[in-house]
């Protein structure tokens, strides 16, 4: 495989597609019908290049590979790409999530299809360079340049309060990056270089970490997002359109998590050290609360976005643990999520397409009339309450573990959020989908069509499977993380000797 | 002739080139009346271009006139800036001449002596020499700035600016005066070295101050930004588009000179001013923004926070820094040109439109102008991988090296909110109902539009080499 710039390769493939698709004159159905196709035949190969990355992957291996280097501006800035074990598996779920998303945006979105196709393979490529950058500059611009496409994508094809929505997206996410902007240029002047592997290596003095790793909290936690940065995630949630939303909540808020684990925790593991109790109380105060917000919601893609921030608190929650079972749990969870959270707005897609409304009220007893949607819907309500035998289990257990190590009372009250995500969860549940079938307008509804269940029932499959079976997951990541950590740890313990003496 | 003449003479071949060529088009205008509108502004782009031409090939480092004219890599890359501002507009100006009655010889040559003003301005390097390039070039702005005189707007335009820069003109040779005083000396070499040598008196800071406030007014640096979204507005827009480009440049090529040559030894001292004028700059151009109506003026605060985020490298006072500017305002001048050109294209059937609120819409009515002006937007706002983020990259990485961590964070916060009034236009073209399509664009601005969009989105792939060329022209002080 060396010789072939796999990861360039899959980062810019959607790009091509976008180029064909900006070529096809939109005028009339059949312009409309090839737009979608060569949307969807570009993510599918993607995803088919880059399971390629997956099966030539080195489990062994901690460091990068499949890397590219080239040079690119001055200054030292470098077009570096390369993937680890943390990274990989991110690049996999993105691939696979983009067709879902073009597949589920097949009917629903009948204006601008040409714009609304060029967004999101664009987003494709900033996603996937994300998680591929090895240079930091690379890494911000990847990271940042996503704010375009999802700003016009929630504004031009979302809900009523669309405009208030990716305004409020756009500049909270803005305003945490501009920090972590600073941040990357006193660390190019401390460290002389903007090359991530480098910066890796490279001891930065105490107290300046505590200020970078400031400046890197306030973007990766408005992205995540951690309370009490996350009022900007239901907003966006409730107005961007289904597969926006499965974008945000699969992908998206994974980089925040990524952030913490690439740059927060091995650079600067002293902060880290440092403010981990100050993580802890956010990640369970956004647990709990958020929990209990999800709780009261009128509105199904509202609740699950609550319910999204309180499942991105295990991950900080595991993160900040610093240990094996904290962090590899967390990365479970970011995937799980990923296929769930994405699975759960689909659902919602799905008979939102038929009702046009995400009212709660709405609905009630549509496992009648629809006996398929009732049994995948279910299959991912249990995946979020972190059912056993779900890839939810595996990800709360791992992090609840991680954290028991580090601080029984944080494990205590993290462990109630999982009875409430159960209350939430099996409530909605129950709201819309069973009771009898009263309402008039519900009646005429006809079950999951070939398009849906095509979207579905891979998530179904993935979201058993890997609850069941973690361990490909598991053998990707083991040597990086067991390698971040040992790095950790010596970083803290050399200081603290230091400090003995 | 002597020899030093001689050298002298070629030294400044493209001001000579304008000079002479600005007189020539003058006479052609005066004989043939109005009818040669067109061709003297075609033979206008023709002396910027063969000035530029010839700085390209013939260009090389040297002084001339005494000291007091210098071409060396930092004056020749600002000289390129400025005549491309200046070129570009007075191509944009031709359909807008035509469609506006605006067909008056007198522009074009006004143009040229501005030009020519700029030039000197550059390559200055004695305060006399600054003095007089900046007067040539403040006496021709005037009067572009009312050249629509039966219009109230642009006369009040006109008559404002006038009033405020001769105004500032006095400042400054009031601050040249104090400095002579106190260092005897015009020349900035022999400034910095008497600096350099003793302590410094307090006339001298003075004298500082009120150099540094004239010459703050013509980058329209707040506090001495009032004239800006009066004169944007009230202009006619190529107007309005060559005085958002070409004085620009010049300008702060003076400030750079002036601060990095003649007042290097008390950097301290002019460093504090540049921090305080760079955060106002940076604030109001965020904040007086939000509230705009007219995209003119709009563009306006937008010039004065851009000119704020410029000096946030001058602040740092270091060759990164220099860099910065250098970078900051090529990027700058791209960017306006385009949007520009778009505002000149802002055409219904019954004539020119200015409200931002006539844009709505306009992503299903005319998509590739509206996404070129996306484009654009963001990369004002400076949202990566667009060329604006490349320029206030290089600023603030030089203001975090000089630690000046308050400047800098005030400034990207500063860039948020600025962001706000940018996805504001975003928003009124592809969120907004359409109200009517604009006619088809000009082919001159059609393409003015495109080479600026192309710009922005590639910069990535360019800007090794536009790194490196900056990198020659900051060397210069260093």
């Amino acid at each position: 495989m060396s010789g072939v710039p796999i990861l360039s390769l899959v980062t810019f493939l959607p790009l091509v597609g976008a180029f064909l698709i900006l070529l096809i004159r939109d005028d009339g159905d059949a312009a409309r019908r090839n737009i979608r196709n060569v949307a969807l035949l570009t993510t599918v190969f993607t995803f088919a290049v880059s399971l390629l990355i997956w099966i030539y992957f080195d489990n062994a291996e901690a460091g990068f590979q499949f890397v590219e280097k080239a040079a690119w501006l001055d200054s030292g800035i470098s077009y570096h790409m390369g993937v680890d074990g943390i990274s990989m598996l991110f690049v996999i779920l993105t691939t696979f999530l983009m067709p879902l998303c073009i597949l589920a945006s097949w009917e629903s979105v009948e204006k601008r299809v040409k714009e609304y196709m060029i967004a999101f393979l664009i987003l494709e490529t900033l996603m996937i360079g994300v998680f591929c950058a090895l240079d930091i500059v690379l890494f911000y611009v990847f990271f940042e340049a996503g704010l375009i496409p999802m700003f016009i994508i929630i504004g031009v094809w979302g809900g009523k309060r669309r405009v208030y929505a990716s305004f409020k997206f756009f500049l909270f996410t803005l305003l945490g990056s501009v920090l972590m902007l600073l941040a990357i240029m006193a660390m190019f002047w401390q460290a002389g270089t903007t090359d991530i592997p480098t910066l890796l290596a490279h001891d930065f003095p105490a107290n300046m970490q505590t200020w970078l790793w400031l400046a890197f909290f306030a973007s990766f936690a408005v992205k995540m997002p951690m309370w009490p940065v996350h009022t900007w995630l239901p907003d966006a949630h409730v107005e961007a359109p289904t597969a926006g939303s499965v974008i945000l909540a699969g992908i998206l808020l994974k980089m925040g998590g990524y952030g913490f684990l690439r740059f927060s925790l091995p650079m600067f593991p002293l902060a880290s050290e440092f403010f981990a109790p100050l993580v802890f109380a956010m990640s369970v105060i956004a647990i709990v609360y958020t929990s209990l917000v999800a709780l009261m919601q009128e509105d199904i893609k509202k609740l699950i976005a609550y319910s999204s921030v309180a499942h991105m608190g295990y991950v900080t929650m595991g993160i900040f643990a610093m240990n094996e079972a904290g962090v590899q749990g967390a990365i479970f969870q970011m995937l799980s999520h990923g296929l769930v959270s994405g699975a759960l707005f689909l659902c919602v897609g799905v008979v939102y397409d038929r009702m046009h409304t995400r009212e709660i009220a709405a609905y009630g007893g549509l496992v009648n009339n629809m006996p398929k949607y009732a049994v995948a819907f279910l299959i991912f309500t249990m995946a979020n309450v972190g059912l056993p035998g779900t890839s939810g289990f595996v990800g709360e257990f791992l992090t609840l573990f991680g954290i028991f190590q580090v601080n029984t009372w944080v494990a205590l009250i993290a462990a109630s959020g999982v009875i409430l995500s159960a209350a939430y969860a099996l409530w909605l549940y129950r709201r819309v989908v069973f009771g009898a079938l009263t309402k008039e307008s519900l009646k005429g509804l006809f079950d999951l069509s070939g398009r849906e269940k095509v979207v579905l029932y891979p998530l179904v499959i993935l979201v058993i499977f890997y609850g069941v079976y973690p361990a490909p997951v598991f053998d990707a990541t083991t040597a990086s993380v067991k390698a971040l950590i040992n790095n950790v740890t010596v970083s803290i313990d050399a200081a603290q000797t230091a400090a003995a003496n | 002739m002597t020899p030093e003449l001689l050298s002298s003479l070629s030294l400044s071949t493209p001001e000579l080139i304008i000079a002479v060529g600005a007189l020539a088009l003058l006479m052609i205008g005066v004989f043939s009346g109005e009818r040669a509108n067109s061709t003297v502004t075609g033979l206008a782009v023709a002396l910027l271009v063969a000035a530029g031409a010839w700085m390209l090939v013939f260009g090389h480092d040297g002084a001339g006139y005494g000291t007091a004219f210098v071409s060396d890599p930092f004056a020749r890359f600002m000289k390129f800036l400025t005549l491309l501002g200046a070129a570009v507009t007075l191509i944009m100006s031709v359909g807008f001449a035509k469609a506006e009655k605006f067909d008056k010889f007198e522009f074009p040559v006004l143009v040229l002596l501005a030009t020519l003003g700029m030039l000197l301005m550059i390559s200055a390097n004695d305060m006399l020499a600054l003095y007089l390039g900046l007067e040539l070039q403040s006496l021709a702005l005037y009067v572009i700035a009312a050249i629509n005189r039966d219009n109230v707007r642009s006369t009040e335009a006109g008559l404002k600016y006038f009033v405020l820069g001769a105004l500032s003109s006095g400042m400054l040779l009031y601050g040249i005066s104090l400095v002579y005083g106190y260092t005897g000396h015009t020349s900035f070499e022999a400034i910095a070295a008497a600096l350099s040598g003793g302590e410094r008196q307090l006339g001298l800071v003075f004298g500082l101050v009120f150099v540094l406030a004239g010459l703050c007014f013509k980058i329209s640096a707040v506090p001495f930004h009032m004239w800006t979204p009066d004169v944007y507005e009230g202009a006619p827009t190529p107007v309005t588009a060559f005085f958002a480009a070409a004085p620009k440049m010049a300008a702060m090529a003076l400030i750079v000179r002036v601060t990095m040559g003649a007042f290097e030894p008390i950097g301290t001292d002019w460093q504090q001013i540049i921090v305080f004028v760079s955060i106002a700059s940076m604030a109001l151009g965020a904040f007086a923004a939000i509230g705009q109506k007219n995209i003119k003026r709009l563009m306006a605060y937008s010039s004065i926070g851009h000119m704020g985020y410029a000096l946030v490298g001058l602040a740092a006072n270091s060759e990164a820094g220099v860099r910065g500017v250098v970078i900051y305002m090529l990027i700058y001048l791209v960017m306006t040109l385009g949007t520009f050109a778009f505002i000149l294209a802002m055409r219904r059937k019954d004539g020119n439109v200015e409200q931002i609120s006539d844009l709505a819409g306009l992503s299903s009515t005319n998509p590739m102008m509206a996404t070129i002006l996306t484009i654009l937007m963001f990369s004002l706002a400076g949202i990566p991988p667009l060329a604006g983020f490349w320029g206030k990259w290089y600023v603030f990485l030089a203001a975090i090296n000089a630690n000046l961590y308050a400047l800098a964070i005030i400034g990207v916060l500063a860039s948020v909110v600025g962001a706000f009034y940018y996805l504001r236009i975003i928003k009124i073209m592809w969120f907004d109902e359409p109200v009517g399509g604009f006619q088809p664009m000009a082919g001159e601005l059609r393409l003015v539009l495109g080479l600026s969009g192309a710009f922005v989105l590639f910069y990535v792939l360019i800007g090794g080499p536009i790194g490196q060329m900056a990198e020659a022209a900051a060397k210069t002080f260093f």
